[in-house]
């Protein structure tokens, strides 16, 4: 369903010929590079991926395990405003996620003053009745934080999606990045793109910074579920390029409320741990009582104020996907101005007027299951037959609560090499925004995923998705 | 009433241990009715106590013990001051709203059996308080006889079809159950009765939100609501949830578990 006349980021609408004025240099780099050359480029940057074992997924996109996910060659440029004023959002975004984490597992105002119905917190599991009451080290919940973006015109944004559990694909933002400077080093000499590679430092500086007491060299580790994982080569990859440890639960002991890391040498006292495993999986003693994954004892460490864990546990209320339409009224509530990157428009059929609106427009509309993942339980309108819009139909009057719809956006597209050349593709994006105790920062890049398929909105790697380098320009004057 | 506890709980491991770490839920609070006097949680190896708190208000002690560890042998002693609340509770420290106890959890969700059970049970259009003691009595009556047994991690749903031995834990996570089918905010309490006889478990009822009165106790072994009696010491959304001990051990073999508890009164305070 490629929307007809969508925004194409560097071609803008109208085409290879007419590209959008800032991009004329990019837009002439891509029509002189020969297709057989850039495609001889791509083949080399996915050989070099299949050898170092890339392999990732994101939040119910389990079917990437062990896959590697094809990469286009052509980049997907921020401009230097653009980027100014998306990072604004950004921030806005990921304090207010913070003070909606500080405030729901403390004094809950925004509860008191009828912000939320306290029923989608009290009775979602993604409250942790566990963490009530507990200050992380700092006052920092949500230290990494991957929010989904779509867009639809140059400053247009829409969030799709908060991540502020255990978000992945950071590596690939690093991975494309220095494939891109060996294969395209031109463009880093004609363009001035900010460089990315600092990333693994602002990860470490952000660790430190939350750090209990005034270590002035505090322990650091990244604790992983294991090989296993998905997303294995990064949690290496990251644990390798900030010089900390790679631990699994089994190196980790808790003693008299402080963790310890067993090494050959003996015990190391641990300050702080970036865990890539989920809440559940954290402490058999306080979580899931089957957890062989877990550290028992590491949330009683965690509440004596001992160890900071990244991200917080209990993140999870908020981006959980029945939160997610509240968001910009947290935003208000929290930053006391609008949110500057908008929701997607997003009608609550819990009640009843806009329940109504999406019985009308069903066609239309893309309906999604509060409480699902991954693409189950969803409904795009217009590529539904006349049966799955009256099954949505029936479902959505039984339950009316269990449901959220959206319009369908005209995404943007950005050139992609395909089998016939060059051609407008639709992508996402995923920054990375780090909150340390002195304050939020967003990575210059991210994670740009795109639909190979003509006319796919489905950014999925499982369903042809593929990713591409995102290039945040320093200046506009090229 | 004064009441006397001694609560030991025993581990013995065919091999010897490496580590032991355990969340103990151990210490009751005070409320209105209930004064904790003296309470001295002990254990007889070099292990370390930390305690600590776990978001629903109840008093947790970590334990950590390193190896090698044969047996473990926590010793809880005590005395409490209650007196006469009707069932009601009054001045305990709440942390969560009733709202978060209509959560349903893997141990206490209802089978249509149970949830058919207690509609039959309540009757209708009696008022709420009458609805619970209703349906504490009609518990009472299916599972006249439940003692205080070792947690096998049971359901309610499961433990509803009759055909194991039936707990007091049991009975009370199927009022839980019951109780949050139809709305009402329920949880599980675990704590001490005092009676004649030793026991090998602490005693298991559960408490409901009623409007009015806020928590309220119904004891479905007895059928009848909490009196001075009884110790309160942990609540939870179940039985795993408010359990006495539990943790994770390091070493190979078996575990074997013993419970020695002696709750006896002392004397009628006026």
């Amino acid at each position: 369903m490629g929307a007809p006349g969508a925004f194409d980021e560097i071609w803008g609408h109208g085409g290879p010929e007419r590209p959008r004025a800032e991009f004329a240099a990019l837009s002439q780099w891509l029509a002189e590079t020969d297709a057989a050359e850039l495609q001889r480029r791509q083949q080399s940057a996915e050989a070099a991926f299949r050898q170092l074992g890339i392999t990732f997924a994101v939040y119910g996109d389990t079917e990437a395990a062990e896959r590697i996910i094809p990469f286009d060659i052509v980049p997907r440029v921020f401009l230097a405003g653009e980027w100014q004023r998306l990072s604004e959002g950004l921030v806005q975004r990921v304090e207010a996620i913070n003070a909606f984490l500080e405030d729901i597992y403390g004094e809950r105002r925004i509860l008191k003053e009828g912000i939320i119905p306290p029923e989608l917190i009290y009775l979602n599991e993604q409250f942790r009745a566990e963490v009530d009451g507990v200050r992380p080290p700092h006052g920092v919940w949500a230290h990494i934080c991957g929010i989904d973006l779509v867009r639809t015109g140059p400053d247009a944004f829409y969030v799709l999606e908060d991540n502020a559990r255990t978000p992945s694909g950071v590596s690939y933002m690093l991975e494309n990045r220095e494939a891109m400077i060996r294969l395209c080093p031109e463009l880093f000499r004609d363009f001035r793109v900010a460089p990315v590679d600092s990333y693994p430092d602002m990860l470490l500086k952000t660790m430190q910074s939350v750090a209990p007491g005034n270590n002035p060299r505090p322990v650091c580790v990244v604790l992983t579920p294991g090989h296993f994982n998905s997303a294995y080569y990064e949690h290496s990859f990251l644990a390798d390029s900030m010089g900390v440890e790679l631990v699994e639960a089994a190196d980790l002991v808790v003693d008299d409320d402080v963790v310890w890391m067993q090494t050959i040498a003996g015990r190391v006292k641990v300050d702080v741990i970036y865990r890539r495993i989920d809440d559940d999986f954290l402490d058999p003693l306080v979580f899931r009582p089957d957890s062989m994954l877990g550290v028992p004892g590491i949330m009683a460490a965690y509440r004596a104020g001992n160890v900071a864990i990244l991200n917080a546990p209990g993140n999870g209320i908020a981006d959980d996907k029945a939160i997610y339409s509240y968001v910009p009224e947290i935003v208000r509530f929290y930053s006391g101005g609008e949110a500057k990157l908008p929701n997607v428009e997003t009608y609550r059929c819990r009640e009843p007027q806009a329940l109504k609106y999406v019985l009308d427009r069903l066609p239309e509309l893309v309906v999604k299951l509060v409480d699902g993942s991954g693409g189950y339980g969803m409904l795009v309108g217009p590529t539904a037959t006349k049966a799955q819009i009256e099954e949505f139909r029936a479902a959505l009057v039984a339950e009316p609560h269990r449901y959220i719809a959206q319009p369908t956006l005209a995404l943007s597209t950005v050139p992609t090499l395909v089998e016939q050349g060059l051609a407008p593709r639709h992508v996402d994006f995923r920054p990375f925004v780090l909150t340390g105790s002195d304050g939020v920062r967003v990575a210059p890049g991210g994670l740009t995923r795109v639909a190979l398929r003509e006319g796919s909105l489905v950014v999925n790697s499982s369903q042809g998705g593929g990713t591409k380098d995102s290039f945040v320009l320093l200046d506009d004057g090229a | 009433m004064r009441i006397a506890i001694e609560h030991r709980t025993t581990y013995r491991f065919s091999e010897p241990q490496a580590r032991i770490v355990q969340m103990l839920r151990l210490t009751p609070c005070d409320t209105q009715d209930q004064t904790v006097v003296s309470w001295l949680v002990g254990v007889d190896c070099d292990a370390r106590l930390r305690d600590a708190s776990d978001g629903y208000g109840n008093a947790v002690t970590m334990l950590y013990a390193e190896g090698p560890i044969e047996a473990l042998d926590i010793t809880v002693t005590g005395e409490v001051l209650t007196s006469e609340s009707s069932g009601v509770v009054r001045g305990s420290a709440e942390s969560l709203p009733p709202l978060y106890y209509l959560r349903a959890t893997p141990r206490t969700k209802a089978s249509d059996a149970l949830f058919a059970f207690a509609s039959d049970s309540i009757g209708a259009g009696r008022d709420p308080l009458e609805q619970l003691h209703a349906l504490n009595a009609a518990l009472h009556q299916r599972f006249p006889c439940v003692p205080d047994l070792p947690d096998a991690g049971c359901t309610a749903a499961k433990a509803f079809e009759g055909s194991r031995k039936v707990s007091s834990r049991d009975v009370a996570q199927m009022f839980i159950a019951a109780a949050r089918g139809l709305a009402v905010p329920a949880r599980y309490v675990s704590g001490y009765r005092a009676e004649e006889a030793a026991r090998s478990a602490p005693h298991a009822w559960a408490e409901a939100q009623v409007e009015g009165l806020g928590w309220v106790g119904f004891d479905p072994s007895t059928g009848l609501s909490p009196d001075e009696s009884y110790v309160r010491v942990a609540i939870g959304l179940d039985a795993s949830g408010a359990a006495a001990t539990g943790g994770m051990r390091i070493g190979q073999g078996q575990e074997q578990l013993a419970v020695d508890l002696h709750v006896d009164q002392l004397g009628v305070e006026e």
